[in-house]
């Protein structure tokens, strides 16, 4: 053994001020799940791609049927990396901010367990062709339970440190997650059950844009926020900008984005005061949401250099961008006059591309970048390859962005002047063709991640016989040690 | 406004209801007195494609579906069909709305209405959100049974820009014969728009497309198939080809 057996090992040494009950093997295996998903979901999301292009590369395989591989991208997105990563980051920052330990510890394993078990078996049976048709919900029936009582493990094993906790005034973080994990519950039991079972046709559609709407916007977006609210100010080391800020971005979200379900299916039969409350309510949060952002960037003023020597606040800085552009695409998007136009062409596509991957999915890059070496106790392995990371997934989403709401333009004012389809659809296939080399940019700067993750778990490993804690120090210059907040 | 009850309460619970009932309650209000039909009530009454299936496939038809009755046949086909419809996400790259904007009404037919999608096959509605085929919500009858068969083999033998995937599982060894699950989703697919008066699309009578995309192939009006004068015999095969 090494001269400082004496000491702790890097690996398993906490941060200086890192309360002792911080669960990081949960934290960890959350994350390797969710970067598991999200490797298969990015190849799904390729190959699909592909199929576009005519090329499917594993034809006459029943399982691997195109269409149900395009519902495997999106459901693994969502319910395999966002949310596993979500739950990593609620087992990391949900003590310090509470100063209370998480429901039970064997909770934990449970809630790793049995939501990965549903990731599963969600894959398993859209494989087979069991998809409910619920879009972003297609989790086979059968699975429907299993998530209820996913969600309500979450809600005891992070409601009672928030309810334990002597603050009386919870931190910013914890009233997005408050109201999230209830939101999850509810809008579930109200996108999978009711249609399914309860009403149907034009009573039923308002409920599957409800479902669409609010996993995105009262699951996602919640703990996306709270993530972004914990970690850019400890990793610029300064409080956030403004309280009062928070205050409203938080209120506007709660009360706006609920109503806005219906925006999905403008020019449905759904009744039009349904369709018009919900165009309303969509340009007036937009410029509440506009307000989080604000909140951010005056945060990040000051620390302009953060940019260049922080990776991770580079992440959270150019998904924060991203957003932006997403809610001033929002409050236009939405209007009848370019529902006409974009609905049902690619456009919408690039914009759900742009908010999940391009800033929700950064975001959580910007946390593995932040979290993995406290993780593991030792520095990134390669500091090279975490600048390939940002620059080939920054620009494959640009590019991929853009050249999706080129082609939903074109395809959507082509088809509004009656062209053929077939001339739609040689029309975009270059736009197609970016597309998928886009995709590939995307790939391989997740790949750089990963590998990246992977050799610094394993340099480590091998680092536990002799290296001391000075790495873990010499990081420590770069980035904030965690602590309390 | 900081306090975990007051944030559970009024922002989880209260907010939720509100949006529940503006946008997910009032909506039914209007349609609340409609019947929902069963798939039983739906398949009362095969549409004429799902006779000439039987026809044209007795052996696959009887094995799929015995002896029973057209209707029971079909009760069962219209299930499996729209089981598979959504089981290969047709409905991702298919709509089934038309709008009543975006001359949607004039490439696919009058815009949608509520009766349509009250019935069993539409718990949940497979509206979809993006088209890059066409609108289905009438599109039976469109395209005979053949069509389909060539079609969902392989799309881009019949459309070669389609970028539909091709589907070999629907069909026997041979490539020819469609088993259950191709009559299922064919029945299925011909079944949809059965409701409405059938008529020719829209898009063939507007006279200015065929001036500006005179090669299009589609916007081609279909011509009547011209009778031979009468009194004149048709020309016999050796004739044609000569000695």
């Amino acid at each position: 053994m090494s001269q400082s057996s004496s000491q702790e090992s890097p690996r398993s040494a906490p941060a200086a001020n890192e309360p002792p009950w911080i669960e990081r093997g949960l934290v960890k295996g959350h994350l390797i799940a969710a970067v598991t998903w999200l490797a298969i979901a990015m190849f799904a999301g390729l190959f699909y791609s592909l199929q576009l292009l005519q090329h499917w590369p594993l034809p006459k395989i029943e399982v691997l049927s195109p269409g149900r591989i395009r519902m495997i991208h999106t459901n693994l997105i969502a319910f395999g990396f966002l949310t596993n990563a979500f739950f990593a980051m609620l087992c990391w920052t949900v003590p310090r901010l509470t100063g209370q330990r998480l429901a039970a510890p064997w909770l934990g394993k449970a809630i790793l367990g049995a939501w990965n078990l549903i990731v599963l078996a969600t894959f398993v049976g859209l494989h087979l062709g069991e998809a409910q048709a619920v879009e972003w919900g297609e989790t086979p029936v059968w699975v429907d339970p299993l998530v209820v009582v996913g969600a309500i493990l979450v809600w005891i094993q992070f409601y009672t440190p928030i309810v334990k906790t002597k603050e009386k005034s919870l931190y910013v973080s914890l009233w997005y997650f408050t109201a999230g994990f209830i939101w999850l519950g509810l809008t579930y039991i109200m996108g999978n059950f009711f249609p399914q079972y309860l009403v149907a046709g034009n009573a039923a559609g308002p409920l599957l844009g409800l479902y669409i709407h609010d996993l995105v916007g009262l699951w996602v977006t919640p703990m996306g926020w709270g993530m972004m609210y914990f970690f850019v100010p400890i990793i610029l080391r300064k409080p956030i900008w403004s309280h009062a800020l928070s205050l409203v971005g938080f209120w506007g979200l709660a009360f706006f984005y609920p109503l806005q379900g219906v925006h999905h299916f403008l020019g449905s039969p759904i009744p039009m005061f349904a369709q018009y409350s919900a165009v309303v309510s969509t340009i007036a949060i937009e410029i509440v949401v506009t307000t989080v952002v604000i909140n951010f960037f005056m945060t990040w003023r000051g620390s302009e250099g953060s940019l260049r020597e922080s990776i991770p606040i580079r992440w959270f800085w150019l998904g924060a961008l991203n957003y932006f552009i997403t809610c001033l695409q929002c409050a236009f998007q939405v209007t009848l006059t370019f529902q006409q136009v974009i609905h049902f062409t690619d456009w919408v596509v690039g914009h759900a591309h742009l908010v999940m991957f391009g800033v929700f999915s950064f975001w959580i890059y910007g946390m593995i970048e932040h979290l993995w070496p406290k993780l593991t106790g030792h520095e990134w392995w390669s500091p090279a390859l975490r600048s390939w990371s940002f620059w080939l997934s920054a620009l494959g989403l640009g590019a991929m962005f853009l050249t999706l709401t080129a082609s939903g333009l074109i395809e959507g004012f082509m088809s509004m002047h009656l062209v053929p389809r077939e001339t739609i659809l040689a029309t975009v296939r270059p736009f197609w063709l970016v597309r998928t080399i886009t995709g590939l940019s995307i790939l391989g700067g997740f790949s750089c991640l990963v590998f990246n993750m992977v050799m610094t778990a394993r340099a480590a490993r091998i680092a536990h016989v002799d290296t001391e804690y000075a790495p873990y120090e010499r990081f420590d210059d770069e980035e904030v040690t965690v602590g309390a907040v | 406004m900081e306090r975990f009850s007051f944030i559970f309460i009024v922002a989880g619970l209260l907010f939720f209801a509100l949006a529940f009932a503006t946008s997910a309650w009032m909506p039914m209000l209007p349609v609340r007195n409609l019947e929902v039909r069963t798939v039983e009530q739906l398949a009362s009454v095969p549409p004429l494609e799902f006779y000439e299936l039987a026809e044209q496939y007795p052996e696959a038809y009887h094995t799929a579906f015995g002896d029973q009755a057209p209707e029971a046949a079909f009760e069962e086909a219209l299930r499996l069909g729209h089981k598979i419809y959504v089981g290969e996400a047709c409905w991702h790259c298919h709509s089934q709305q038309i709008r009543p904007w975006g001359n949607d009404e004039a490439r696919y037919g009058r815009k949608s209405y509520p009766e349509e999608y009250h019935n069993e096959l539409n718990m949940p509605p497979l509206w979809g959100t993006r088209r890059i085929g066409p609108d289905l919500i009438r599109r039976g009858g469109k395209q005979s049974n053949d069509w389909h068969v060539a079609h969902f083999y392989h799309p881009p033998d019949v459309n070669p820009v389609s970028v539909m995937p091709s589907y070999p599982w629907f069909f026997e060894d041979d490539g020819l014969t469609p088993n259950k699950k191709g009559l299922a989703i064919i029945a299925y697919v011909q079944w949809l728009g059965s409701w409405e008066p059938r008529v020719e699309e829209t898009v063939y009578e507007i006279p200015y497309l065929e001036e500006v995309y005179p090669e299009s192939e589609v916007l081609v009006p279909r011509k009547a198939v011209e009778e031979p004068p009468a009194g004149e015999e048709e020309t016999s095969e050796e004739e044609f080809w000569g000695e």
